[in-house]
């Protein structure tokens, strides 16, 4: 099964963390993509740089209305995603509690929809 | 100059055969795993031009056992041994045994997860490359290719052998999940490549083969491959023009592959009065009742509600039951059916299917207002893109 690992952000709170904190997480990072790859359950990650640099693009009355922001402003955003294929839901819950985000922000377990289905 | 197609259906069945010799000679499973998948790719190079050899296995044996001994050459070349310690090579005798169940046995092993031991039998058994297992199974090559390799460190202590004889029938129980699993893993995939996937419904079907060719009088091997049969069979009708998914009852029974049903009806129909029964020929025997009824009105429902309750003596849970009420309803009626779905709704609430079929029965009885939430709520949680597409037009057609 196959699951997007999405890491929501606080900035304040990350900003609040020592250097020696965010050495920490971004160390946690490194081992984390290292396990993955060696079990196997590894399909690719992204990290998003802040909604500061994000354009939000609108068409209306076949006009491109294009504007510099996000989309929603909100105290937290997405900063990132693993994507994980691994052979349970419990499993992925495991991995995502393996995400160093998860001790002062919090991590997003979501199924990726499958181009497969019965017949129903 | 033969047909490229020709010599890959030869060389998988090669496959299992060639490495079941060169790891009883040498040992070391992951390598000669390595060696073999070389040698395979070294005929499948070759010998489109060259002609297919007299003795095609021992010459993929020969081709393997040389790269063996070249590998361990240079390591104990790089190791400063002396090659006194590198096997001789003698030209390939082929033994008697066949060791293609103890390679099933092998990677169907306990200490494996079910998808790694699913890809493990595609290549070692199957013959499969890496890349095509990768590609059948969405994942990168290099994720599958860590994957199997880790599996294969995992084997390394274990002694190539059929495992005693008071485990084997639930290491059998192993093997054939796993070949269940290649078999969904293909039936339910609708999009996709198809050049570049292997057909994971036909391998599945031609590794089952393979193990009741070995273990003929085996009730429950011969269930799975008739279930395989039965349920593939209906493969060309259960997508429409648009690739939508069509559901049992509007299939066209013209497009179900009768040569594969009367496989499958033939061979559940032998095995069911001789063999112990099991949750396999019972799956089948749904498949075979399905299969032979003219239109989905005619199907022999009361016999399928008690196919269904035997298996849940077998296999009991709630998607057992699930199906039950499905049959249930169609014998007594779409409310008792419904009574059927209540008795699983704790454990199936948060599960696509259960709203899908709740949805099912009010719609029947005539709920339209309650059976349009249900299509809706089973769309919202499916993971799939063709159900949601499905239960979505469902839910607006009742509107």
């Amino acid at each position: 099964m196959k699951y997007l690992l999405l890491i929501h952000m606080n900035p304040t709170v990350f900003e609040s963390l020592s250097e020696e904190e965010k050495n920490v997480v971004f160390a946690g990072h490194d081992a984390f993509q290292a396990e993955l790859t060696e079990s196997g359950e590894l399909l690719g990650f992204v990290a998003l740089a802040d909604p500061a640099s994000s354009t939000t693009v609108r068409v209306r009355g076949g006009a491109v209305d294009a504007t510099d922001g996000p989309f929603v402003e909100a105290k937290e955003f997405l900063a990132g995603y693993y994507a994980v294929d691994c052979e349970t839901p419990e499993r992925a819950v495991e991995l995502a509690a393996k995400i160093p985000d998860a001790t002062f922000n919090a991590i997003e377990v979501r199924p990726v929809m499958a181009e497969a289905g019965l017949e129903m | 100059m033969t047909e490229p197609s020709g010599i890959e259906d030869l060389l998988r069945s090669c496959a299992p055969q060639v490495l079941g010799i060169l790891v009883r000679r040498y040992g070391q499973f992951d390598q000669c795993e390595d060696a073999m998948q070389e040698a395979l790719l070294a005929a499948f190079r070759q010998w489109p031009d060259e002609g297919v050899p007299e003795h095609p296995r021992s010459w993929l044996v020969a081709v393997a056992a040389r790269r063996l001994t070249d590998q361990w050459r240079s390591d104990a070349a790089r190791r400063r041994r002396e090659s006194a310690s590198v096997p001789e090579e003698d030209p390939p005798v082929i033994p008697a045994v066949d060791d293609t169940l103890t390679l099933f046995f092998l990677c169907c092993h306990p200490s494996l997860s079910p998808t790694t031991q699913a890809a493990l039998t595609l290549r070692a058994v199957g013959g499969l490359t890496t890349a095509e297992i990768a590609a059948a199974f969405l994942v990168p090559e290099a994720t599958m290719a860590q994957r199997i390799s880790r599996a294969k460190a995992r084997l390394r202590g274990e002694a190539f052998r059929l495992p005693p004889t008071a485990d084997r029938e639930a290491r059998l129980a192993v093997v054939l999940r796993v070949l269940y699993l290649i078999f969904n893993e293909g039936y339910v995939v609708t999009a996709g490549d198809a050049l570049h996937r292997a057909d994971l419904t036909t391998e599945a079907i031609r590794l089952t083969r393979a193990v009741r060719e070995l273990m003929p009088s085996d009730g429950e091997v011969a269930g799975l491959l008739a279930l395989m049969l039965l349920t593939e069979a209906r493969r060309p009708a259960r997508l429409g023009a648009d690739g939508e998914l069509v559901p049992l009852a509007s299939q066209d029974r013209l497009s179900w592959d009768g040569r594969l049903i009367e496989e499958g009806v033939a061979l559940i129909s032998a095995t069911l009065p001789v063999a112990p029964l099991g949750p396999y020929q019972l799956q089948a025997a749904i498949a075979a009742v399905h299969a032979e009824a003219p239109s989905a009105d005619e199907t022999d429902w009361p016999q399928i509600v008690g196919l269904y309750t035997l298996l849940e003596r077998f296999e009991p849970g709630p998607m057992v039951t699930l199906n039950r009420s499905v049959a249930v309803a169609q014998v007594q009626g779409p409310h008792a059916g419904l009574a059927v779905l209540e008795s699983v709704r704790s454990e199936l609430e948060r599960h696509h299917r259960w709203h899908a079929v709740r949805a099912h029965l009010l719609e029947l009885a005539g709920d339209v207002a309650e059976a349009r939430e249900a299509y809706r709520q089973a769309a919202r949680r499916t993971a799939s893109l063709p159900e949601r597409r499905y239960l979505t037009t469902r839910a607006s057609r009742l509107s």
